[in-house]
């Protein structure tokens, strides 16, 4: 038999029915006596509801029901909550303006919703939507963060003064004053990063259905159903957990979207319950762009303070983040703890200081997407040290070698909170440097000069957080959840194995990890084992796959329960085996005596303990089923370095990604096909973000990139083929040694490409170009500084 | 209502359709060929692919009654009856070229047509132009492109024997 276990490359077992179009999305379910809700949406970024005239929607052929913000009201459903609290730097707490389901009184927001119609079929909802007869009276709105916090500035919420949600803080000022007043060198930059529409090719979707014992069942688009039960059964429509069932089936990708609560949940939930039909919504895609969280849309100005060496001394950072015109589920951590706490990077910057503004503007809620705060810290971390070694003329990589946190420096601790458990930043830079032939490029630039092109070279050496935890630290700062996983490990009768984790596969290839996993450390043959994942009603609890979790800490929890199985193996073993319990050994997937050739396979135990004829009942209850939660010590750190090469052409500004290679410390790797899956989507990802992905807003809110004609989504021919490497440090704190490879992607390689970009343009004197660095941004750059360079 | 008949993945159908009826909701809703999905809606993500008389087409932007009497493919009528399958299919397994799965369906079908289309062979850039019409947002395109490298010497030699 193949190697199956950890570290085979295995062909991924949910492939067979994804390739055979027999995947189990939300929208390809339907249910008899089924029903379909169309939600019609505000058009504009901010304007006060006057009346909303349903009767000629509610009289529409096939409609059965029409529903405001005032039916949701008058039975009693609250608002949207947010699962994170910050406090501001003098201690008040964070501004949380309502959020309800379904617009009151106001729009905030181009895609707000604002009533529901269903009918019996899709069309019919639909063509009854544009019945609702709306009066709206327009306010001005903002979209911009820094308009959005000038004086005289329309107000969002009228209770939120200033539209700031949060002023906070991190790190030692007074450490950093000090030592900018003794540096010798100060560089400065001011950067954007720029916001995104995270665009997962599955619409959203949602269907609800009530029994006619009030129990509840909701089919969605979610990465973590549990939460979603948690979330919107307790704080939104008030039902408990034993009467609602969430179920997530196969989700068609998520990179942070599919995290958070959505009103469309409530909607089609609650309205089941009313109607006792049935209730589906299936998102379009136009609805995606102005309904799905966005992220990113961070501004900042950042300053180094520097020794004559080119030693860090201190960094000095404030930033704005957009809010956008509500609180998503997560989004106050974002620009807070799962940025600023990552200003180190991977260099051993003395002292850090942060200051981070969230501003509420008339555009879509912003909330985590692939990398969440981390890709924003990284880029402005390596942007910057990319400008201090053009601003003083040190080589960038012995910059970045001279400031490293040395490989004998772990565990380190850093000024802004963070302990960092392990890491090799030389051995990936190292790795990575001969992976794209680093020391070949100037001969590549020559050569690319005498074609007339502009060849750029640029990296990034980052560190990130991922499996963020411990929950009462994460409550500490202001966490409303547990950031545990759960795994439940049943050994059926006959040594066949059924996992049911709270992870939730959107993409991942769960089913094929986890698996071998399991299988590795059951002994047994990898087709004895199925994961179960996505169903509040199998799954005893779980919070979900966010923050490259899964394996971390998901994983881990499954070696807990497996610990349990083994521990009552052993016991189960001793008794039929006539030996002492220390005397038993797991292996291989058969218990034996120790020092004798006695034993006896897993599969033999697990019968023992279903059919109890011969067993320890006085001290062991039958059955071999454990579960187990795991709440992780610290954060998981993975990090690397990402080499980018570009070429431009300066006729036309257009960037052409010609290389790019990531070599990254993602700890123990179970699948490296799977790893290496997913570094490329996360590459991918980046080069879009750095090149083409502009969520773009006129000033007013309205939403000028609402289509995928209008946003430009990386296709096949804008990106290159993408090298991937690992080089392992294992995480020291988790039993798998595993850090999480979801996102290193999205973190580590915008930067490298812009400093690519800005490598390849030096002649023209740029020293810094905000992302999308788009050919129309180059090519007027270059335009610029043609005539300059001429009369040179 | 007009009622229409076509053939699907082999198999004679009819049904009434309204006139604004899309043949992926014929496909979806009527005939419940989950498989082929919507992603968007403006003709831009290929995820709804499907072949109809031997050409790949957007079924998001096809009437149903334009496929009156057409010949459909869908990806549920790729495989052989015994469940072995196409070589495309095969190959986006073996070269992981999926993720999620969402734009697999589509991406599958133009792949096939794209192969199909150009016996002489293709470049790897070739094969990347090619792909202008579908989008994928987990894999980077990397795998894909792969498994259709791989898929054409398969397909072609089937072609010839
Ligand atoms: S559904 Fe996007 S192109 Fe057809
Ligand atoms: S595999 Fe998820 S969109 Fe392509």
């Amino acid at each position: 038999m193949a190697f199956e276990g950890i570290g085979a490359a295995v062909k991924r077992r949910e492939d067979g029915r994804f390739l055979a179009g027999r995947g189990h999305y939300v929208d390809d379910m339907n249910r008899p006596g089924q029903v379909y809700a169309y939600i019609r949406r505000s058009d504009r970024p901010h304007a006060r509801i006057r009346n909303i005239d349903t009767s000629a929607a509610a009289a529409a052929p096939g409609v059965i029901a029409v529903y405001t913000g005032a039916d949701m009201a008058a039975d009693g459903i609250g608002g949207l909550p947010c699962g994170w609290q910050i406090h501001s730097k003098d201690g008040s707490p964070m501004a949380e303006p309502p959020h309800p389901v379904l617009a009151i009184d106001k729009v905030r927001h181009v895609g707000d919703p604002i009533a529901v119609v269903i009918a019996e079929t899709r069309m019919a909802a639909k063509d009854a939507a544009e019945l609702l007869v709306i009066d709206f009276e327009d306010l001005p709105g903002v979209a911009d963060i820094r308009a959005a916090i000038a004086a005289g500035a329309p107000l969002v919420h009228d209770e939120v003064a200033g539209n700031i949600c949060y002023d906070w803080h991190i790190g030692d000022r007074d450490a950093v004053e000090a030592a900018f007043a003794r540096a010798k060198h100060v560089v400065k930059l001011d950067l954007t990063n720029n916001r995104l529409i995270p665009n997962a090719m599955e619409p959203r979707a949602a269907l609800g259905e009530c029994d006619i014992a009030g129990h509840y069942t909701l089919s969605t688009t979610s990465q973590n159903p549990h939460v979603i039960r948690l979330l919107m059964g307790a704080f939104v429509l008030h039902i408990p957990e034993h009467k609602l069932r969430v179920i997530a089936p196969d989700v068609g990708g998520g990179f942070g979207s599919k995290i958070y609560h959505y009103a469309e949940e409530a909607i089609v939930t609650w309205s089941a319950g009313k109607l006792k039909r049935p209730v589906k919504w299936t998102a379009e895609r136009s609805e995606s762009f102005m309904s799905d969280a966005h992220g990113r849309d961070h501004v900042s100005h950042a300053e180094m303070a520097l020794d004559e060496d080119g030693h860090f001394l201190a960094l000095r950072v404030s930033t704005l983040a957009n809010m956008g015109a509500y609180l998503s589920t997560f989004a106050p951590s974002v620009p807070t703890y799962l940025y600023a706490t990552l200003l180190a990077g991977v260099y051993k910057t003395p002292a850090i200081y942060a200051e981070v503004k969230a501003v509420f503007t008339n555009t879509v809620p912003v909330d985590a997407y692939r990398g969440a705060g981390r890709p924003e810290a990284a880029f402005l971390l390596e942007r910057l040290v990319d400008t201090i070694a053009n601003d003083t003329g040190i080589d960038r990589i012995a910059l970045r070698r001279a400031n490293f946190i040395p490989a004998d420096a772990y565990p380190y601790q850093t000024p802004v909170a963070l302990q960092y458990d392990s890491g090799n930043h030389e051995m990936t830079l190292a790795e990575a440097l001969k992976a794209a032939d680093y020391a070949g490029f100037p001969a590549r630039r020559a050569e690319a000069a005498r074609r007339g092109k502009l060849r750029g070279i640029g990296i990034s050496t980052y560190l990130e957080a991922c499996g963020i935890a411990p929950s009462h630290v994460a409550g500490a700062l202001g966490a409303r959840a547990g950031l545990y996983e759960v795994a439940n490990i049943r050994v059926h009768p006959t040594g066949s194995v059924t996992v049911f984790t709270g992870s939730h596969s959107h993409g991942q290839g769960h089913e094929t990890t986890m698996a071998q996993l399991v299988a590795d450390q059951l002994g047994v043959a990898l087709d004895q084992v199925e994961i179960v994942h996505g169903d509040t009603g199998e799954i005893p609890f779980g919070m979900g796959t966010y923050g490259s979790r899964s394996l971390a800490v998901g994983g881990s929890a499954m070696v807990k329960a497996m610990d349990k199985i083994i521990a009552k193996g052993k016991r189960i073993a001793a008794h039929l085996m006539e030996a002492a319990v220390e005397d038993i050994e797991f292996k291989d997937g058969a218990f034996r005596v120790a020092g004798t050739d006695k034993s006896k396979a897993l599969a033999e135990i697990s019968l023992a303990a279903y059919v109890p004829h011969n067993y320890p009942i006085e001290e062991l209850e039958p059955g071999l089923e454990e579960t187990a939660f795991y709440d992780p010590k610290n954060f998981t750190y993975p990090g690397g370095c990402h080499v980018c090469e570009v070429e431009i052409d300066p006729e036309t500004g257009v960037t052409k990604v010609v290389n790019f290679a990531a070599v990254d410390d993602v700890g123990r790797v179970i699948n490296p096909m799977i790893v290496e899956g997913q570094v490329q989507g996360g590459v991918a990802q980046g080069i879009g973000q750095a090149l083409l992905e502009s969520a773009a807003y006129d000033a007013n809110g309205q939403l000028l990139s609402g289509s995928f004609m209008d946003y430009t989504m990386p296709r096949a021919d804008n990106l290159p083929n993408i090298t991937v490497g690992t080089e392992i440090t294992l995480c020291t704190h988790n039993p798998l040694g595993s850090k999480g490879c979801g996102e290193v992607g999205a973190i580590g390689s915008p930067p490298a490409v812009i400093n690519a970009v800005v490598d390849a343009l030096k002649e023209y004197g740029v020293r810094h170009i905000d992302m999308p660095a788009t050919a129309e941004r180059i090519w007027s750059i270059i335009a610029a500084n043609r005539p300059k360079m001429a009369a040179e | 209502m007009p009622k229409i008949s076509l053939k699907v993945n082999g198999k004679a159908v009819s049904a009434e359709v309204e006139g604004r009826t899309l043949l992926v909701e014929l496909l979806r809703e009527k005939l419940g060929l989950t498989g082929t999905h919507v992603g968007c809606d403006t003709s831009q993500c290929g995820a709804c692919v499907v072949h109809v008389n031997g050409d790949s087409v957007k079924s998001c932007t096809m009437l149903a009654l334009q496929a009156d009497g057409a010949d459909v493919t869908t990806i549920e009528g790729l495989a052989q009856p015994d469940g072995t399958l196409h070589p495309m299919q095969a190959m986006f397994r073996e070269h992981h070229a999926l993720q999620c799965g969402f734009c697999t369906p589509g991406m599958v079908m133009s792949a096939i047509d794209i192969v199909q289309k150009h016996p002489e062979g293709l470049s790897e850039a070739e094969i990347r132009e090619e792909l202008e019409g579908n989008l994928c947002r987990c894999t980077g395109y990397h795998n894909i492109v792969k498994a259709i490298a791989a898929a054409f010497p398969l397909m072609h030699q089937k072609q010839a024997a």
